[in-house]
């Protein structure tokens, strides 16, 4: 009986929860087209975001891919069938790793990063000093963080596909000995446009889910020390479960 | 509880009511059911220096936010610079602190942009100014608080004082005709101290700001007023000159200005009985 | 100053970065070049009474050299037929107009591609032009489902008959009936 009772007023919180993130979201629309209007600041956000994560993403892209590579020529092996590890890795990386693994990698570089700095901004009185200063903080603070992470993401997890794709091709053609145009006929020839399509959507949907995720976290953060560290904890915790939860609905919607 | 709580507070000055630039009218505010004011009554005069005092947790800075539209009172009117608060839309909110101007506590610099960026920060914002004029207008206004010299720092290089110093550059960039500081003196050594009072009289003075002072540095307060206002339970307690509020027939006043630990503020947080308490067995929750 | 041309050169590195990549998937993966848009080019289209797996961007081969590409797939409900267009590079124009297209697939279970076979018409095709005889695609569950139905009438003679073959691939399945 207990229990029943602490899960539904779980449950009651969850969407709570869940309702003033998409509030918050709706905020962020409705005052975006203005912000769009500065685009030094959102460029500065894409560096933050998106240059800043370049190097781990392209390390774990292309030790990925280099375990793709590994992993799928022992399984092609058995089957005679080596010539479609190209197919395999890219399919892999295009639809689904490459993806889920930028946009965690992204929680845990970019995503943290926002949501301490906004959680500190909220807790030196930078975000009231900007409201006292007749200027909107939505608009100039959190709005292009979100944008930058949002236009960051696609373009990171294409990087990390293609690093990737020459990390399997590594290991596969260089070390291995497939026949490096078997490797990448077989490619051209299986995967199509709306699998490359599956990948940019999620990455899309994932970069929107992340940098809201962080966002909402720094900027409603509790203005203290301890209240910034539990945004940024929650923000990866959050984070990951969504992007897990959103792989799976988009990959059935697919399908 | 105390006489003077309840009664109208004795007006030791009377000051002229059309000077007034902020008018708080039977003010009530709660905070999740809690009174942090109720019926406020309060004037603040123009172009005066006005300290608001108060023991800690009476709602100094709940105040502030009233009167600079962060929140929005229950009941009652807040009028500032003829600006009805509780029908004020966004747009004319924003419109209205533009001719504000806030010191907080930290200074609340802005630590990604540099001590002139922070300062250059609201003309930036809210004006088309070319380069050349913006770097003159914030250069004045660093010079004016002794800075010039550090402009190309960043807030992490800058000491207490010194943060305080560069966000009043930035408060009174845009030329507000009210400027509120949010304790002011917090955790300054005595030098620092002396030059932000310095600069509290002088920019009242020179710019013919009205300036609203949140404190309980009864001493350093005391200094540069023209008014003091003492709040306790949600209401006006004293108001007057600093040496008038001195000898001001209140004990809770008294208690204040003399800075006494225990009187009509007590000492102890309302608990049962002491001895009973000690005798009582620890019995299980 | 300086600073800021640090930050733009980072992001505008990022962003190009960011986009080669997303040329590279779009282009260099699949089998949609981006060469042949730009090339002169001419269209045809087939009807076909069963595409299997047949998808756009799939290569149209004669004699195993690429000639084309499918470049777009409907389906005629009046004719319930699939309507396949195709775009052909201009470098080959000579195709009998009574040639015939088919769907073959690459390797045992790759994809579906379509090879023409040349007629002895002494006029070609021309942009616009429709391939009037065509062959359907192989589609491995029929010839499967064909051999086991003719596996259970062998071993039950008491039902008799002709099985009826519907499938394109009906002389395979025949060949196999008559192997047993």
């Amino acid at each position: 009986m207990r229990l029943i009772k602490e899960l539904w007023t779980s449950l009651i919180e969850s969407l709570v929860g869940l309702g003033a993130v998409v509030r918050f979201l709706l905020r962020l629309i409705v005052v975006a087209p203005r912000a769009l209007l500065r685009v030094d600041l959102i460029a500065q956000q894409v560096f933050n975001s998106g240059a800043l994560s370049l190097v781990i993403i392209m390390l774990s892209g292309l030790f990925v891919g280099m375990v793709l590579g590994l992993q799928g020529f022992q399984l092609l092996q058995r089957f005679g069938s080596e010539e479609a590890l190209g197919t395999a890795a890219t399919i892999g990386l295009v639809k689904e790793l490459g993806p889920v693994v930028t946009a965690l990698l992204f929680a845990g570089r970019a995503g943290t990063a926002l949501a301490s700095e906004l959680g500190l901004m909220r807790a030196t009185d930078q975000l009231s000093a900007m409201e006292m200063m007749a200027v909107d903080p939505i608009q100039r603070v959190v709005v292009p963080r979100f944008l930058g992470g949002v236009i960051a993401m696609p373009l990171l997890a294409a990087i990390f596909s293609v690093i990737g794709i020459y990390g399997a091709q590594l290991i596969g053609v260089q070390i291995m000995g497939v026949d490096s145009g078997s490797f990448w006929s077989q490619m051209r020839a299986a995967v199509s446009l709306s699998d490359i399509n599956e990948g940019i959507v999620k990455s899309c949907i994932f970069g929107v889910a992340c940098s809201l995720i962080a966002v909402y976290e720094g900027y409603y953060a509790m203005p203290t020390a301890e209240g910034v560290g539990r945004a940024t904890t929650r923000t990866v915790v959050t984070s990951a479960v969504v992007i897990l939860f959103f792989d799976y609905l988009i990959t059935a919607a697919f399908l | 509880m105390f006489g003077v709580f309840g009664t109208r507070v004795p007006t030791a000055t009377p000051l002229n009511q059309s000077a007034s630039i902020i008018e708080i009218r039977n003010v009530d505010y709660a905070v999740s059911g809690r009174p942090v004011f109720a019926s406020l009554d309060m004037d603040i005069p123009r172009g005066r220096i006005t300290a608001i005092m108060g023991p800690s947790g009476t709602g100094k800075t709940t105040l502030l936010r009233l009167i600079t539209g962060q929140v929005a009172a229950d009941e009652g009117s807040i009028v500032v610079a003829g600006q009805e608060m509780r029908e004020v839309r966004r747009s004319d909110l924003y419109v209205l602190r533009r001719r504000m101007g806030m010191l907080f506590q930290n200074g609340a610099l802005l630590t990604d942009l540099s001590v002139f960026e922070n300062v250059a920060f609201p003309l930036r914002e809210h004006t088309d100014l070319p380069e050349r004029l913006i770097r003159q207008l914030v250069l004045t206004k660093l010079q004016a608080v002794g800075l010039r010299g550090a402009a190309e720092l960043m807030p992490s290089e800058l000491s207490g004082g010194m943060s305080r110093r560069v966000a009043l550059a930035r408060a009174i960039v845009m030329d507000p005709e009210i400027l509120i500081y949010d304790e002011p003196f917090v955790g300054l050594d005595p030098i620092s101290l002396g030059v932000i009072l310095r600069l509290i009289r002088r920019l009242n003075d020179a710019l013919g700001i009205t300036s609203i002072v949140v404190s309980h540095d009864v001493q350093e307060i005391s200094t540069v007023a023209d008014v003091l206002f003492l709040l306790s339970g949600g209401k006006v307690v004293a108001r007057g000159t600093p040496q008038e509020l001195q000898c001001y027939p209140s004990e809770i006043v008294r208690q204040f200005m003399g800075g006494l630990a225990d009187g009509p503020v007590p000492f102890h947080f309302p608990a049962p009985e002491y001895f009973g308490e000690l005798l009582s067995r620890a019995e299980d929750p | 100053m300086r600073k800021s041309t640090t930050l733009n050169l980072g992001t505008g590195t990022f962003v190009l970065l960011g986009f080669a990549a997303l040329l590279f998937l779009t282009t260099q993966t699949t089998s949609r070049g981006i060469s042949l848009g730009s090339k002169p080019h001419y269209n045809l289209t087939a009807k076909f009474d069963n595409i299997g797996d047949l998808k756009v961007g799939a290569p149209v081969s004669m004699s195993g050299v690429e000639m084309g590409r499918v470049t777009k797939i409907i389906f005629d409900p009046k004719e319930y037929k699939a309507v396949v267009s195709m775009r052909m590079d201009a470098r080959y124009k000579q195709i009998p107009t009574d040639s015939d297209a088919a769907i073959y697939t690459q390797g045992l279970l790759g994809g579906k591609f379509i090879g023409i076979t040349a007629g002895g018409a002494d006029t070609y095709l021309k942009d616009g032009s429709q391939i009037d005889f065509t062959q359907s695609a192989f589609v491995l569950e029929n010839l499967i489902g064909q051999v086991l139905a003719n596996f259970t009438k062998s071993s039950a003679p008491a039902n008799s008959g002709t099985p009826k073959a519907d499938a394109p691939a009906a002389p395979q399945a025949k060949a196999a009936e008559k192997a047993k």
